[in-house]
């Protein structure tokens, strides 16, 4: 009980110190300086119409990075969470049969058939997005994001079907490597790490411009979407006990 | 009562973010189911993306998009402030990989003790 009412007098507390943040803030009326900064330089020096891609990919590629190791560590954690080892497997074997008990109900054939039609358009939506990222809203995480809820409907709708480990790990693997190889590049061939100048900017506004930032954000696409893919699946071989 | 319209639009957000953040501490701190105290956690989350979004806002300018509706050489007077935008893209990454962390470490628990309850497991807690 007092416990609950140290709670309670510690959130009243902080709700009155966010009341008094909140009813001092003055909304802004122009850009700070180094938003400015981007908004008028990036257009001319990166090529990207979307200046939110030039801060996450160039500007403040370093951050993406570590965010995108971040991602990976998180991945890998949940994988050595959800591993089953030998012994444990041996300790709870009562309980494994009885999970193992558990038989799937197929999932209508509505959803099967509307899986089979629509997951293409899903995957290809996911990668439309994350090549766009330099020109519309979008990008590497959330056409990551997509292709990993693209899995998710795959395995929800037929349980069973098997996601290559092997694939998953190459994949991820392949383009963290590529990521850090066009980072890399960029400082022998351009201005410093991560700089998108290492090749052609290209035609403002066309498909392939921008140098390196759409391929940076196929790079990052790729991985988020594989290593949510490889999340969502140990996940599922958990429910499964089949670890 | 107070003319909700007459409140700037990122004043809305901001406090509706403040608040999410105190409902998901509350949340966090009472609840004795795991994967409720794993819902609130991801409602603070939640709250402070809407604050730094808001924070980043600027009286009736637009997204940092360059269009037709915004010309380059106008570009720095028409956008909102690009840098929290791509603050809270890191933000939600990150914090979905904290969320699923957390849930693996659920599931873990739940698989060692059977119970979803953190009360039970109080002889883990130093």
């Amino acid at each position: 009980m007092i416990k609950r009412l140290f709670i309670f007098i510690m959130l009243a507390m902080m709700a009155f110190m966010f009341f008094k943040l909140g009813a001092s803030y003055q909304e802004r009326d122009q850009l700070g300086k180094l938003g400015h900064y981007y908004a008028e330089t990036g257009p001319s020096e990166l090529n990207t119409p979307n200046l939110v891609t030039a801060v996450v990919v160039t500007y403040r590629g370093l951050d993406t990075l570590g965010e995108v190791t971040v991602l990976f560590i998180s991945a890998a954690g949940v994988g050595l969470l959800l591993r089953r080892t030998r012994k444990g497997a041996d300790e709870d074997e009562d309980e494994d049969n009885d999970e193992s008990a558990v038989i799937h109900r197929p999932a209508s054939e509505i959803v099967e058939t509307a899986t089979q039609l629509l997951l293409p358009m899903v995957m290809l939506f996911g990668v439309y997005v994350f090549i766009n990222g330099h020109l519309s809203p979008g990008g590497g995480f959330q056409g990551g994001a997509i292709i990993a809820s693209g899995t998710m409907f795959l395995l929800l709708a037929l349980p069973e079907s098997h996601i290559s480990r092997l694939l998953i790990s190459l994949m991820e693997s392949l383009s963290g490597f590529g990521y850090v190889v066009v980072g890399v590049l960029g400082v022998i061939l351009a201005g410093g790490f991560l700089d998108n100048r290492i090749m052609d900017t290209g035609v403002y506004g066309d498909l392939f411009s921008a140098g390196a930032i759409p391929i940076i954000y196929v790079f990052i696409g790729l991985k988020v979407g594989f290593e949510l893919s490889a999340v969502l699946d140990r996940f599922r071989r958990e429910q499964d006990g089949a670890g | 009562m107070m003319d909700i319209s007459a409140l700037p639009i990122s004043n809305i957000v901001l406090f509706s973010g403040l608040g999410l953040i105190l409902i998901g501490l509350w949340g966090m701190l009472t609840q004795r189911n795991m994967i409720r105290m794993v819902i609130g956690f991801s409602l603070t989350d939640t709250g402070i993306h809407m604050v730094m979004v808001s924070i980043g806002y600027v009286t009736g300018k637009t997204a940092p998009i360059i269009n037709d509706a915004v010309p380059v050489s106008e570009a720095a007077s028409l956008v909102v402030d690009p840098v929290p935008s791509a603050l809270v893209l890191t933000a939600i990454v990150i914090g979905l990989g904290v969320t699923a962390v957390m849930l693996a470490f659920v599931v873990r628990i739940y698989r060692a003790r059977q119970t979803l309850m953190i009360d039970e497991c109080t002889e883990s807690k130093w």
